[in-house]
């Protein structure tokens, strides 16, 4: 054991040497190689955190929410609705919801206003979420006038800013007192934009979904394992497309790697002739090209993944964040808690280390098969 | 004297089967023996280096047995004929084929490299046989910045990292003016003294007539001749 391990260190010892003669062909190697990890590596962190991201806020919100249609559109709820839904067997609160949007013609961008029925503010005065605070260069106690649809000026002083790592849902958000909420929409007291029920037995949600829609027809049911799926469809497709994207990259790489490892060129083919013929056997020079491409690989998914780490976990994904996040102008400042899915590292090592690995390994099979004696006769 | 090595009836075709069949060698007998120099001698062509490599085996023949030590070596599998080949020869190439960019001492050390030896071991022999040869001044230099004298002590020295009891060299003179040759018949001289065994391949008369060498073998068309 101790003669295997041995030979193992010089054998790696000669290839890191081969590999500093070849300087600049092995640096552009681990580059382009390091680049297309880090690009992949980057998807997946980013896309997972997100997935990760949202399950922990969804965690907290209602079960099931309830909207109205009218001719196939959204419409309003109003008291008497929710008085028709009674006392549901399983449910332990109904909360009428009141929320609406807001464009600010002068920023581009649009605001999420809402009215929470307990713990909103008092009259006149505002909640505000990181992203709103940005674009207007808000703090706490500044005043932000808004100009409703019907031309009415409404000034709120805020009074809190809500924090970064609530971003992913509340960056366009401005809460506010129901009976302000009502004055700057122009709607009555008693009408809400939906309403949010909370189950007590998760198990239980789509009967209470059919219950719901038995007792008013003319309603929208909205179960919150339906939100987590379409956020995990719309992470999916983006991730996909990125993927779809990267898939280049890698066929490229591939291309690349294959066209490197099989065009060895002469000095190297000489020199595997000259191993071999100075007492190297063919296990041997296929061991050390194996510990070749096992050292590049290793270390280009390495600093790719490394440095796909750093750019999602602490740049915030500037990279690849606005083909993933989608368009908005207020993108959400998002602090992403650090987490390496163990599937997806494994996945990712076995989509670029081994192939890399592979790809070098036959066409070093075919020079380490070169007979000694050619060295001798100069023909290799 | 008791031969190390033994051909017989050793033929050697390359390209066998097709329309270019080359006959380098054809019906060897021959026997080397231990702690002698032997020099093959011949014009370009007669098969010289041929027969080295199959004495050294380096090449298998096409027909016939080789034996080393009294063992049939000319069918074992490769990697058995690799240790053989590493344990009992050391190689001296008429180009030298160091491998360049690498030190005189790393190049020295590399043939031990898969005994799994420890690299502080190999590297104090690989010292020690630069010293003993006038290089260690030059142990840490770049092979390709040496002179044709100095890579070819260097080679020398890469051919007894792991002690073997055969030295084999092709053309050893073919590069080197007669004061370099003169030096290095003296290295040969020393390493029979040792009690190695020395085959060397040249048509150099001054290796050929040289008065320390043992025994020459004169091949013509691939065949010995008388």
């Amino acid at each position: 054991m101790r003669r295997w391990i041995s030979r193992q260190a010089l054998l790696i010892d000669y290839t890191l040497s081969a590999l500093a003669r070849r300087g600049g062909r092995s640096l552009g190697l681990l580059v382009v190689y390091a680049g297309v990890v880090f690009l992949l590596a980057s998807t997946m962190l980013f896309t997972n955190a997100l997935r990760s991201e949202a399950r922990a806020i969804l965690a907290h919100s209602p079960e099931v929410l309830l909207q109205k249609l009218k001719a196939g559109r959204h419409s309003y709820l109003t008291q008497a609705d929710l008085d028709r839904l009674g006392r549901l067997r399983g449910v332990s609160r109904i909360e009428g919801r009141k929320w609406g949007y807001f464009f600010d013609p002068v920023f581009g961008a649009t605001y999420t206003l809402m009215a929470p029925a307990s713990n909103s503010p008092g009259r006149g005065k505002i909640h505000v979420g990181d992203g709103v605070a940005r674009t207007r260069g808000l703090s706490t106690g500044d005043t932000l006038a808004l100009r409703s649809a019907a031309g009415g000026l409404h000034v709120f002083t805020v009074e809190r800013l809500f924090s970064p790592e609530s971003s992913l849902v509340a960056a366009d958000l401005i809460v506010m007192h129901p009976a302000d909420w009502g004055a700057f929409f122009e709607l009555p007291d008693d009408v809400f934009t939906d309403a949010a029920l909370s189950v007590v037995n998760p198990l239980e949600v789509r009967s209470i979904a059919r219950k719901v829609g038995d007792r008013i027809p003319e309603t929208r049911v909205i179960l919150r394992e339906e939100i987590l799926r379409t956020y995990d469809a719309l992470f999916d497709w983006r991730e996909g497309l990125l993927l779809a994207l990267a898939s280049m990259a890698v066929a490229a790489f591939a291309i690349l790697a294959w066209n490197q490892a099989s065009g060895l060129s002469v000095d190297e083919r000489r020199e595997i002739g000259i191993l071999k013929a100075i007492g190297w056997d063919t296990r041997d020079v296929l061991t050390m090209k194996l510990w070749e491409g096992t050292l590049i690989s290793g270390a280009a998914f390495f600093l790719g993944f490394l440095g796909a780490f750093v750019h999602v976990f602490h740049f915030e994904a500037a990279l690849i964040a606005p083909a993933l996040k989608g368009w908005s102008v207020l993108y959400p400042r998002l602090v992403l808690t650090p987490s390496v899915d163990a599937v997806s590292f494994l996945t990712l090592g076995l989509l670029t280390v081994l192939p890399f690995t592979l790809a070098t390994l036959v066409p070093a099979w075919r020079a380490a098969i070169t007979d000694p004696d050619e060295v001798m006769r100069g023909t290799t | 004297m008791s031969a190390l090595i033994e051909l017989s009836g050793v033929t050697k075709v390359f390209h066998e089967g097709r329309h270019n069949a080359l006959v380098a060698l054809e019906g060897i007998d021959l026997a080397i023996e231990e702690g002698r120099i032997t020099v093959l001698k011949g014009p370009s062509g007669s098969g010289k280096t041929t027969l080295l490599t199959i004495l050294g085996c380096l090449a298998r023949p096409t027909a016939g047995r080789v034996r080393v030590a009294g063992e049939v070596v000319s069918n074992l599998p490769e990697t058995f004929l690799a240790d053989m080949r590493r344990r009992t020869f050391g190689v001296v190439f008429q180009q030298f084929h160091l491998v360049t960019g690498l030190s005189a001492l790393t190049n020295v050390m590399l043939p031990a490299y898969p005994t799994g030896r420890r690299h502080g071991e190999i590297a104090r022999r690989a010292g020690a046989l630069l010293h003993q040869l006038g290089l260690a001044r030059l142990a840490q230099a770049r092979v390709e910045w040496l002179s044709g004298g100095e890579q070819q002590r260097v080679a020398i020295a890469r051919a007894l990292i792991n002690d073997p009891p055969v030295i084999l060299a092709d053309e050893p003179t073919a590069n080197l003016d007669s004061a370099l040759s003169a030096e290095f018949l003296g290295i040969l001289g020393g390493l029979r003294d040792e009690g190695r065994t020395v085959i060397l391949s040249s048509h150099d008369p001054r290796v050929c007539d040289a008065p320390l060498v043992d025994h020459v073998v004169r091949l013509l068309d691939g065949k010995l001749a008388a």
